[in-house]
């Protein structure tokens, strides 16, 4: 079906970017149009939402050019998904950085890229042409770096120059991977190279070009080999800018394996158990490396590339169950993990300090506040019935049909470490007194009400949205077994693009 | 033509790769820059050279009638060498600051202990 709405949550952070940019330097404004726009985008997401769940795929076809000659963009159920999920982490960390970020910064555009960055994560769930996903990705890839270098600190820029070399790679990758499918096949749309795909002679170019796919989106998405990058620089932005790039950023690397190869490529042996091997030795190699950090954020940078693992192993398992532990961990992850970057500004707007061996003493101050981050610690952990324990039911039960013992022994050990590390936390930042020979520095406490209130409320939007997801699971497993089903059957997708095959 | 082309490709990648291996930030970047040439050539390539047929209908004709150039890579190749462009500038201007901080050009001098002022 043709709808042109699907483009509304991409547009209206354009909109909302373009008019931050001439409200240039009156930051107050800017905080106003970017906490507007980023609540009008969440109303835009679920209305699409809503209506992909009740009326199937939509379509819309750029210019009017003909599927599959033209630009399309397409909202399948896992699209609209990601998208609703994006426009709630924004609109959470828009509100965040409203109040939670120092005034040079929004002086030299945060808002506007902040905004140019929602706008490529939407268009890149949306698109349904594999060059225009290249497009969003580089439009993601530029406002990041200009988000994570805005401050100019020493150590923000060394991050930086590891963050953009990989990343630049991984386009050089992708790229190549595209020109290659593009010379074998003769089409750039997702749905048209299906088909196409399986008319080509000679498959063993076609394996070449997946690996070429995998390395690029294996870069973007932190998988064992490749995600040094990331704990090497997503601890030195602010933690406005660590939450959107730990929520959203490597989501967009998961989401296009998923895409690609469930719609384009079909996996053989050799790369599910590459993915596998892939899968086990992020899970490891994450976890080891949060077990020995002191610093906060740098334990939750580690921590993303081990549960990064999790949904890569559901991937390599491809079968429907496994398929939705993945997109229910995906889900899970995405809120939860931006809603930890958050948690790490108010650590340290409270403290002054994000190492643990300065911290502690924040239950016996702050009661409430800690609760509610307990609440979050725990879903993170996946204690049942909250949103981290359903989504490894299904990874468990899969990985033991399909008697992938090694992918089990690596989700315990995962799990088992998340648990050690965040319970370790717990007691370092929060029971522990503070050390005595360290000075406390709280900037939370002068505050203002409304300021206070700014800060905690995006944690607590997020730890709702976690609540819902643990204890409506029924619902969302409902969601994610249709989601299951789009990517096992790819028929209805393609005929939603290109019109009934005969 | 091919031929020449495809020893291009080589060159282009060979020299990238051998580029970003080397520990200095300056030659980071120009390993970089040539991948990314010697991907656009890699697209132009694949995608078939047809020599002096431009996509153009003829007055009276209704369909084409003959072979001609696909014009997709080069609009490929043109988006792509606008996005690297930017990118590039975006990376000098970053390499140039970091130079300016660290005062050093070699990447293994890029690991400053923990900062605490965020």
């Amino acid at each position: 079906m043709i709808d042109n709405h699907i483009l509304a949550p991409v547009f209206i952070h354009l909109f909302s970017a373009i008019l931050q940019l001439v409200a240039w330097r009156k930051t107050v404004t800017q905080r106003f149009i970017s906490v507007g726009g980023s609540f009008l985008g969440l109303m835009l997401a679920i209305r699409l939402f809503t209506k992909v769940y009740n009326n199937g795929i939509l379509t819309m076809n750029a210019a009017n050019w003909e599927a599959p000659f033209g630009i399309v963009f397409v909202a399948d159920l896992l699209s609209v998904t990601l998208v609703l999920l994006t426009s709630i982490a924004g609109f959470a960390v828009s509100i965040f950085s409203s109040t939670g970020l120092n005034r040079q910064r929004m002086l030299y555009g945060y808002f506007p890229i902040f905004h140019f960055l929602l706008m490529g994560l939407n268009g890149a769930f949306l698109t349904g042409d594999i060059f225009n996903l290249y497009v969003w990705f580089e439009v993601i890839i530029i406002s990041s770096f200009v988000l994570m270098t805005l401050g100019g600190r020493k150590a923000q820029l060394e991050g930086a120059v590891k963050y953009m070399a990989m990343n630049i790679l991984a386009s050089t990758f992708f790229l190549t991977g595209i020109g290659i499918l593009y010379g074998i096949t003769g089409t750039l749309n997702m749905a048209d190279l299906s088909i196409k795909i399986t008319q080509v002679q000679n498959q063993y170019l076609v394996g070449i070009t997946a690996c070429f796919f995998l390395i690029g989106f294996g870069i973007k998405s932190a998988v064992f080999p490749l995600y040094y990058w990331l704990p090497s620089s997503y601890h030195t932005p602010p933690s406005a800018v660590a939450a959107t790039f730990g929520g959203l950023l490597t989501k967009v690397g998961i989401y296009a394996i998923i895409r690609v190869f469930s719609l384009i490529f079909v996996l053989d042996t050799f790369t599910q158990n590459l993915l596998m091997g892939m899968a086990i030795f992020t899970i490891i190699t994450g976890a080891l490396g949060a077990l020995i950090k002191t610093n906060i954020r740098r334990l939750f940078s580690y921590l993303i590339v081990c549960h990064i693992g999790f949904m890569i192993g559901g991937i390599a398992m491809f079968t429907k169950i496994a398929l939705m532990g993945t997109i229910l961990y995906l889900i899970h992850d995405i809120v939860v993990k931006t809603n930890m970057f958050l948690i790490a500004g108010v650590i340290r707007q409270l403290r002054g300090s994000m190492d643990m061996n300065k911290l502690g003493g924040i239950y016996k101050e702050y009661p409430k506040i800690s609760l509610l981050i307990a609440l979050v610690l725990f879903s993170l952990v996946g204690i049942p019935p909250l949103s981290g324990f359903w989504p490894k039911i299904y990874l468990f039960q899969e990985a033991f049909t399909q008697q992938q013992y090694v992918f089990v022994a690596a989700l315990i050990i995962g799990s088992f470490v998340t648990m050690y590390v965040i319970a370790k936390m717990w007691s370092e930042v929060f029971w522990k007194d503070v050390p005595k020979d360290v000075e406390v520095e709280n900037k939370f406490e002068p505050l203002p009400l409304i300021r206070k209130i700014l800060l905690i409320l995006p944690v607590g939007i997020l730890a709702i949205v976690t609540l819902y997801i643990g204890l409506n699971a029924e619902t969302i497993v409902q969601l994610v077994d249709k989601i299951s089903d789009q990517l096992i059957n790819t028929q209805p997708y393609v005929e939603a693009v290109l019109g009934k095959q005969n | 033509m091919e031929l020449l082309l495809i020893v291009l490709l080589g060159l282009l990648y060979a020299a990238g790769v051998y580029m970003i291996l080397r520990r200095s930030m300056v030659k980071l970047l120009l390993g970089i820059m040539l991948l990314g040439s010697g991907t656009n050539i890699l697209i132009f390539l694949l995608g078939g050279i047809t020599k002096g047929k431009p996509p153009v209908i003829d007055e009276n004709a209704k369909l084409f009638q003959d072979v001609f150039a696909d014009p997709i890579p080069q609009s490929l190749i043109l988006t792509a060498i606008v996005i690297s462009f930017g990118l590039t500038a975006f990376a000098i201007v970053l390499l140039k600051r970091v130079y300016a901080l660290v005062n050093s050009d070699d990447l293994d001098d890029l690991n400053t202990p923990e900062e605490e002022d965020i």
